[in-house]
């Protein structure tokens, strides 16, 4: 099972959502419910399923129900109708005393405006997971110390969140997520709020980290560069429906509807094609021909591009112990670099 | 659960007007004969009716006696406590010499302050007025502290955990905040007397009417200070499975603190105010300096005392408003970048 199943996910705002739902689920749209009945839909739908160790993105643009689909996953939320299962185990039937539990060791959270307490200091704000855990103070200082320093804000520890810079700030944020040493990490457009340059440190930062320590990500956007950065799957909801589901490759190739396309149509594909998406597979037609290149599966065809340009010849792509998956040539990189 | 349709409400209170009316009809002594002569005689339509007169005044009344009769002991019980502490607190002030009070008082206002010398020397200032203006103030400043200071005790135990209620459940809000409008609008006067009647004249009425004037803003202040903490912020502390307890005094109350403060500050005002008023009911203190110049159309002696009132007012402002925004400049709320 995989460690977030979310199955068939509904979620109405509204005085009375129990009378607005079989509506929903015979297929009214949001409009119309909110003509009708004056409820906003929220989720109509939505099921999804993350691996263990995957970075999860979840994509849309602010209205689509994205946020609230995070907070499903640790309850701060209550669906209207519904399964969520973490580690096999069904969130909604979690006591109130249990879902505490449940919060404390399993997950921690992100937040768009960092979420941070103003009356706490940098390492008391980091330490805070810990503190509600009831661990004593030396010990989750020294956990909170190292997470500070993980993220690069050694000397700062004793300042308010008030006299940090914006990306200071969410790395306390970030550090304070991880200090409980969680196995899920929600991300809720935690890098939103930051100015571009500082962003795409933070996302660097971000794939740095999960490199070393494999966490299950949850991360919602609605910038799609971010996205095809950072995830290893990505949702693409829309109006509280998922409209796609799939790799960065397969979002940007076979885009599922108009929506998507429209967003796909912009983007730098040869920055985000990865080489194992672009090359043939290996076959018998290869043999004999001249290697110019040899390059990693993990390589964007960005980096390849100068190389099959200047060469006119083939590209050996391998995986990582060095066996040969299939070959790039110009003719694949112009086929899949042409919009559509 | 099953939900109560709104018609059955509806009925109910249909049905409760229409018992009132059968019974202040009854009850009346100036009703018509029998009920037809009302629809013969329509001249009642003209003039308010006498027997159209619910007999709230006699119930409050007779209800009063009960209540007397039944509790009175648990009111002296309570005002024989708070006079044991009034005297008592009072005693100790006003046998201090006075260099030692305001010295006292300056040191408060130093530490409270955050070191900031020029309010602490202002206060000091203000505070050496009081007797300069008239050295019979002095001992009557300290009563008067001494009834604000016991009232703002009695507000700040009761009004903030009503507050911290109100803010936490939408259901104890809706019921308490019809009593806070009523406690704000009465005239004071409604129960300065029913004070007198319970707790005997002087101090003790006064403190009980100080709460009953002075709580409400600080009810209200505490629930939403409460309430406006940032959400993301309470999402936070919820995210990372904190109890209920541990949100309420580890986020929202340290968060709610500066509106906290300005509600006992609002509190200290109010409190004031009320001190005076009290006088009518034969409080001591430096608003019956005031009644006293009024009553012997003495100007200069009722401005005298209003002065020093007023220089009360700026020192216990300075005091607790000092303390507010010490603490508001620490929980400047995150800067955007």
């Amino acid at each position: 099972m995989s460690k977030i199943e979310i199955n068939n996910i509904y979620k109405i705002f509204g005085p009375t959502p129990g009378t607005v739902l079989e509506n929903v689920k015979a297929g009214a749209t949001k409009e119309e419910v909110l003509d009708q009945t004056g409820h906003t839909v929220g989720l109509d739908n939505v099921s999804i399923s993350i691996e263990e160790g995957e970075t999860f993105v979840c994509m849309g643009l602010s209205g689509s129900g994205k946020s609230t689909l995070i907070r499903h996953i640790n309850r701060l939320i209550d669906p209207t109708d519904g399964e969520v299962f973490v580690s096999g185990q069904n969130v909604l039937d979690l006591s109130p005393e249990e879902l505490l539990e449940f919060r404390k060791k399993n997950m921690s959270m992100v937040f768009q405006r960092f979420g941070l307490f103003p009356h706490k200091t940098v390492i008391e704000n980091v330490a805070y997971g810990l503190e509600i855990q009831q661990i004593e103070l030396e010990q989750r200082n020294k956990t909170a110390m190292d997470q500070i320093d993980a993220v690069g804000l050694s000397g700062f520890e004793d300042q308010y969140p008030s006299q940090l810079s914006g990306g200071m700030q969410q790395r306390v944020g970030l550090a304070r997520a991880l200090a409980t040493n969680p196995e899920i990490l929600l991300m809720d457009e935690a890098f939103s709020a930051l100015d571009p340059l500082i962003r795409s440190d933070m996302q660097g930062q971000l794939i740095e980290l999960q490199s070393q320590l494999k966490k299950t990500i949850v991360f919602i956007t609605h910038d799609l560069d971010e996205s095809l950065k950072l995830g290893d799957h990505i949702g693409i909801l829309n109006g509280g429906r998922l409209v796609q589901v799939g790799t960065p490759e397969e979002i940007l190739l076979n885009p599922a509807d108009d929506y998507v396309s429209s967003f796909v149509g912009d983007v730098n594909r040869a920055r985000v094609l990865k080489a194992r998406a672009v090359m043939t597979k290996k076959d018998d037609t290869h043999n004999g021909k001249e290697i110019a290149h040899r390059a990693n599966e993990n390589d964007t065809l960005e980096e390849l591009l100068p190389i099959i340009l200047g060469t006119r010849s083939l590209i050996e792509v391998v995986d990582n112990s060095g066996n040969p998956l299939g070959y790039i040539s110009d003719r694949e990189a112009s086929r899949l670099l042409s919009k559509s | 659960m099953k939900k109560i349709p709104q018609s059955v409400y509806y009925a109910i209170f249909t049905g409760l007007f229409g018992w009132l009316l059968v019974v202040s009809f009854n009850s009346s002594k100036r009703k018509p004969d029998s009920v037809g002569e009302l629809f013969t005689d329509l001249s009642w339509l003209n003039n308010w009716p006498k027997w159209l007169d619910t007999p709230l005044m006699k119930w409050i009344n007779d209800g009063w006696k009960v209540f007397i009769a039944e509790y009175g002991l648990i009111f002296d019980a309570i005002g024989y406590g708070l006079l044991r502490g009034y005297t008592e607190l009072k005693q100790i002030i006003v046998q201090a010499p006075w260099p030692v009070v305001i010295i006292a008082v300056i040191a408060i206002t130093y530490f409270s302050s955050g070191r900031k010398v020029g309010t602490t020397v202002f206060v000091g200032i203000c505070t050496f007025f009081i007797g300069f203006l008239n050295p019979r103030f002095w001992d009557k400043a300290i009563e008067t502290t001494t009834m604000v200071v016991l009232g703002i005790a009695i507000c700040v135990i009761i009004g903030i955990p009503i507050g911290i209620a109100m803010a936490r459940n939408e259901k104890v809000r809706n019921a308490i905040l019809p009593i806070l409008d009523l406690m704000q609008v009465i005239p004071a006067f409604c129960y300065l007397i029913p004070g007198i009647i319970l707790f005997g004249l002087g101090a003790i009425p006064a403190i009980i009417s100080i709460f009953i004037y002075a709580c409400p803003p600080l009810i209200r202040l505490t629930d939403l200070g409460i309430r406006l903490v940032d959400k993301e912020v309470i999402e936070a502390a919820e995210s990372f499975g904190a109890s209920r307890r541990q949100k309420l005094w580890g986020v929202q109350m340290p968060l709610a603190l500066p509106n906290i403060m300005q509600g006992i500050n609002q509190c200290t005002m109010m409190a004031l105010a009320m001190v005076v008023i009290a006088s009518m009911i034969g409080t001591r203190g430096l608003g019956d300096e005031v009644l006293l110049g009024l009553q012997q159309l003495n100007v200069g002696a009722a401005i005298e005392a209003g002065l020093a009132i007023v220089l009360l007012a700026i020192v216990l402002d300075r005091m607790t408003q000092a303390y507010g925004e010490k603490i508001q400049e620490r929980n400047q709320p995150v800067k955007k970048k």
